[in-house]
């Protein structure tokens, strides 16, 4: 396989202070569906990554575009919401909802220049413990690969441009 | 009768604007040179910065601040007039949450430059010559202010007492703001609590008289492709009004004039982030299609493709005071570039 640049310089990093990239995920999970769907992987004992904080909402729809927002200004590399199947929230149509904010966000996170990607909507039932496991899995890989998030370093740019000029 | 009181205004990085609104306050303004005396106004009155800064601390009562912080000469200014002040007001929508110079974090300082020496139509400057901070003229070193990368606001720079926001702010939000200086001045009144808003605590919905059905949406139209009708709610005609996220105080003056609302007043109290709080209430009244269950996520995106700019659309006067602040770029994307 061919390296991406970002690969290189991700390694060139890691050579350098001596330590890998570590993503930290945050994970929306709903009440009725996601949440037990998370504790059906847990007593089952699947594999999983354990980069990934869960957050449990009543619903998908509890799931506030500020609470992302927030959740990548404070450092999180990924996050994802997941909610009940189409047809199956608790509320009947909050993940109607939910997924239209999502697709909103992830337009407005395009614009603000993070990866959308960053965003992930899956919908979990409750017994689909395997399900939950590979979208963390898969997820936890592909922002390891992305790199970290870049808000943390444009901030840290950001008090070094104040310290210079601030008065 | 010695005045007991002193006002500074200022302009950061603004339109103006706010300047002149405290004007149209009318023959009122006469009843503010009976009270006060001006201190320090660039666009009014001929006092220099020198002349502040030989004024002892505390010496102004209030100063109205308007404009963005977006180069060293305007958080210089700022802390300067902090340390003369007994009272910061952060003076219009600039001040309180960026404003529109605020939208200029959606780049940055170098491509900003690139453009408007380089780039623009009418530039020529074929040696790239950009202004330089610091010129050696044959008088001697002249100076200009450093353009920040990032524009903040005036409460990131220096601790502000009241933010009176609107851009600019209404007629009747500065007439409420003088009555209480002028109780506070002549009878002794308390002032409101540090940190207040000069402004409504409800959503300018609660100001609206428009009438609302609540029915679904199935598309965006822009305020020139239809003829509104001027008593029904802009969101239930599809047109973007940001009335739900954002605080009332202004009269709703652009339904007025039926044009919807793009914000100036910013968020209410309950929310950090105006965009992410608009952009939640829009989505939630999109319609849910009979098919839903067969809908996939890239056909909800298509369908939320109908709103062309959400960050300029939702945070049109907020985007330094949004959760995200500006606009990053991804490591990815850098090494492509
Ligand atoms: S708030 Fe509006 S009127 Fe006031 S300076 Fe800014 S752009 Fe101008
Ligand atoms: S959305 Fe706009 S038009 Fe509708 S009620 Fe609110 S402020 Fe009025
Ligand atoms: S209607 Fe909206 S945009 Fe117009 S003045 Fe009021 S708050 Fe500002
Ligand atoms: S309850 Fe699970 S998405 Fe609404």
């Amino acid at each position: 396989m061919k390296m991406t640049s970002t690969q290189h310089e991700t390694q060139a990093a890691t050579a350098a202070t001596g330590e890998q990239f570590e993503p930290k995920i945050i994970a929306f999970c709903c009440n009725w569906c996601s949440y037990a769907g998370a504790d059906l992987a847990g007593v089952s004992r699947l594999q999983m990554p354990t980069n990934f904080l869960v957050l449990r909402a009543m619903c998908s729809a509890r799931v506030d575009p500020e609470h992302v927002l927030r959740a990548f200004s404070k450092g999180a590399d990924g996050v994802m919401v997941l909610g009940c199947h189409p047809a199956d929230c608790h509320y009947i149509g909050g993940n109607y909802r939910t997924r239209r904010r999502i697709a909103l966000l992830k337009m407005l996170l395009e614009q603000y220049g993070l990866d959308p990607e960053r965003l992930k909507l899956e919908w979990v039932s409750a017994s689909e413990g395997v399900k939950f496991q590979n979208t963390v899995t898969d997820f936890v890989e592909m922002i390891r690969e992305m790199g970290p998030n870049p808000l943390i370093e444009a901030e840290k740019q950001h008090k070094a441009e104040r310290a210079k000029y601030g008065h | 009768m010695a005045k007991k009181v002193s006002i500074a205004q200022y302009w950061g990085a603004g339109c103006g604007g706010c300047d002149v609104a405290l004007l149209d306050i009318d023959e009122r303004i006469l009843g503010v040179a009976e009270m006060a005396d001006i201190a320090f106004w660039p666009i009014a009155v001929d006092t220099k910065l020198k002349d502040v800064e030989a004024m002892p601390d505390k010496s102004i009562t209030i100063t109205l601040y308007n404009g963005a912080i977006r180069n060293s000469e305007n958080e210089h200014v700022a802390k300067l007039l902090r340390q003369k002040s007994q009272i910061m007001v952060s003076f219009g929508s600039c001040a309180c949450y960026g404003g529109i110079p605020g939208l200029a974090n959606v780049t940055n300082k170098k491509a900003i430059m690139d453009y408007v020496y380089n780039k623009t139509f009418s530039s020529i400057n074929p040696d790239e010559t950009l202004p330089q901070v610091k010129y050696q003229a044959p008088e001697g070193e002249l100076e200009l202010p450093v353009l920040y990368d990032t524009v903040l606001t005036l409460d990131d720079v220096v601790d502000v007492d009241y933010y009176m926001p609107g851009c600019p702010p209404a007629v009747s939000l500065i007439n409420e703001f003088l009555d209480i200086v002028e109780k506070h001045v002549k009878e002794g009144a308390d002032l409101p609590p540090k940190g207040s808003f000069i402004a409504s605590q409800k959503t300018l919905c609660d100001e609206c008289g428009r009438e609302k059905s609540y029915e679904p949406i199935d598309r965006i139209y822009l305020p020139h492709e239809i003829d509104i009708d001027p008593e029904k709610c802009m969101l239930d005609q599809g047109v973007i009004c940001l009335g739900p996220a954002t605080r009332a105080g202004c009269g709703a003056q652009c339904l007025n004039a039926n044009q919807p609302c793009r914000g100036c007043m910013g968020p209410t109290a309950a929310v950090e982030d105006h965009g992410g709080s608009m952009l939640s209430a829009l989505a939630s009244i999109f319609r849910t299609a009979d098919n839903e269950t067969h809908l996939s996520e890239d056909d909800i995106l298509k369908m939320m493709s109908e709103i062309k700019d959400p960050l300029g659309t939702f945070y049109a006067f907020t985007m330094p005071k949004s959760i995200i602040k500006r606009k990053v770029t991804e490591r990815k994307a850098e090494v492509s570039e």
